[in-house]
């Protein structure tokens, strides 16, 4: 599904990452683990071809990213969801009109889909903030309105860059549920984090694989997780 | 990225939901509208002085083109003689259509500007003119100034040539400077909207942000920004080219007396020549803000 072959990053002069080589399996559950500045959310832009490797290869669903035009890559980030760290929204725009922002993106018209977009507001518990203005969200409903909006196209993938950084411990444990939840349903998952304690929460709910970055390189996490 | 004047079409009937990923606010908004409309207005003007230059040359070019005259400059005694000779004369000249030598109330009305009403030719040397009207295909001028020479010596042969083309050719330039001047304006009103569209995109690289990051190409993020500033271009120079035939309208008409200056405006179809200066603004905005998209976009990726 996304495959990192040897893979690269250099910036300023300096490498970031260093021969990492990763493979995302169809429906697997990965954390993606390190000390702050050690790559994560470099590594995970790779992922979803927002930045391109120095050396080594991509393959996003067995494309070659250095070998697409922009638009390719556009159109290949509809398969996938990405959670944001800042989560990024236009500010301007309504929490509902945020989250439906992918189908618009692709040309398709959300009014149609306006019965799926109430059911996913539901899901993530915005139905209420459906109008407010994402300055007037909490960390914890831009959180959840970040992740309703990566996976209102269904994407095959779900990318997450530090999704419960700025909530408190219940709503992360929430936001979790709604991850592994979409893991069940046959997405694959990955989610870079710091916080070990959300990784040993939710070992309990579902098979995750571990990754830590140290050294600029990735390594299997041990059993001390 | 697609961004071809097919897609003008497209542009025309629009998508509201794209329309509203872009902000609306913004000095940009303001600054195209003005830019549009003053470029507009300026646009209308050259339009009208550059179709009344053409109007002018033409004018002085047919009028004075197949006249000439002939001033029979000799003693009072055989002035009517010599005028007669002359007439004579240019009936057997290929190329004449006709001739006719001005009454003395015709020549006292020619005077009359300089020398007042009640001019008496006979106190004066005042010379008897001939007005000639050529044919189609014209006289050979040299051929009957050499006859003239020859059979009325008083005869002098005046084809207008010598004072007709420089007014001609000014009145040419005059035009040819009033097109080059709308063609500068379109070109400044270019330059402006792409300093805009600039300014725009680089305040809005956030929302590309997030529009990337959602899966939109760079095609439809474009089309929100170019479709955006097309309208504005296009309802900015509306109103601009408004004012401007407004201002055309309240210009006095033109009379016999000084046309040149109070004949500047449109005339008949010419009206409908500024009506396409809108169209124009809102094709030069689409193309000037579908560059710098296509610039910026590149520059953020």
């Amino acid at each position: 599904m996304i495959e990192l072959e040897n893979v690269a990053y250099s910036y300023g002069g300096g490498e970031l990452l260093s021969d990492i080589s990763v493979k995302l399996a169809p429906g697997s559950f990965h954390f993606l683990t390190g000390p702050s500045g050690a790559g994560k959310t470099t590594l995970l832009k790779l992922c979803y071809g927002a930045l391109l490797p120095t050396a080594g290869v991509v393959r996003i669903f067995g494309a070659d990213v250095r070998a697409m035009q922009r638009d390719d890559v556009a159109h290949l980030r509809r398969r996938m969801g990405v959670v944001h760290q800042d989560c990024q929204f236009l500010n301007h725009l309504p929490v509902a009109e945020n989250i439906a922002l992918p189908l618009t993106a692709s040309g398709r018209d959300a009014k149609a889909a306006e019965a799926d977009l109430d059911d996913l507001m539901a899901w993530v518990g915005l139905t209420e903030r459906a109008q407010a203005l994402p300055p007037e969200l909490s960390g914890g409903e831009r959180q959840r309105a970040a992740l309703a909006r990566a996976v209102i196209m269904s994407p095959d993938v779900v990318l997450a860059d530090e999704p419960t950084g700025n909530v408190d411990w219940d709503m992360s444990q929430r936001l979790l549920r709604l991850l592994v939840e979409l893991n069940k349903m046959g997405k694959t998952v990955l989610i870079a984090t710091h916080d070990l304690s959300l990784i040993r929460a939710a070992k309990v709910h579902v098979q995750a694989r571990v990754l830590r970055i140290a050294n600029r390189r990735v390594q299997l996490a041990g059993a001390d997780l | 990225m697609n961004l071809g004047l097919g897609n003008l079409g497209a542009l025309a009937a629009g998508d509201t939901q794209a329309d509203r990923v872009v902000p609306r606010t913004g000095f940009t908004a303001q600054l195209t509208l003005f830019a549009a409309a003053t470029m507009a207005f300026l646009a209308v003007f050259t339009l009208a002085l550059s179709l009344a230059s053409g109007r002018l040359a033409a004018r002085w070019g047919d009028e004075l083109a197949r006249s000439s005259t002939i001033r029979i400059v000799a003693p009072q005694d055989q002035r009517a003689a010599q005028t007669e000779a002359a007439l004579r004369l240019l009936e057997t000249t290929r190329g004449v259509q006709s001739a006719r030598a001005l009454t003395d109330a015709e020549q006292q009305a020619l005077l009359a500007p300089w020398l007042g009403p009640d001019l008496a030719l006979d106190a004066l040397p005042v010379p008897r003119l001939i007005e000639v009207i050529e044919a189609p295909d014209g006289f050979d001028a040299t051929g009957l100034r050499l006859r003239l020479q020859a059979e009325v010596p008083g005869a002098v042969l005046d084809d207008h040539t010598r004072w007709r083309a420089p007014l001609v050719q000014a009145a040419h330039r005059l035009r040819a400077l009033g097109w080059l001047s709308t063609l500068l304006i379109a070109l400044t009103m270019g330059a402006m909207v792409t300093l805009a569209a600039h300014a725009a995109l680089a305040a809005n690289a956030q929302v590309i942000a997030v529009l990337r990051l959602v899966g939109a190409t760079d095609t439809y993020i474009a089309r929100a920004f170019v479709r955006r500033f097309t309208l504005r271009a296009l309802g900015g120079a509306a109103i601009g080219t408004a004012l401007g035939m407004a201002a055309m309208l309240a210009l006095p008409r033109a009379s016999d007396a000084g046309s040149v200056l109070t004949g500047i405006g449109f005339q008949g179809w010419h009206w409908a020549i500024p009506l396409l200066v809108p169209l124009l603004a809102a094709i030069v905005a689409f193309a000037a803000t579908g560059a710098a998209a296509r610039r910026t976009l590149r520059e953020l990726a």
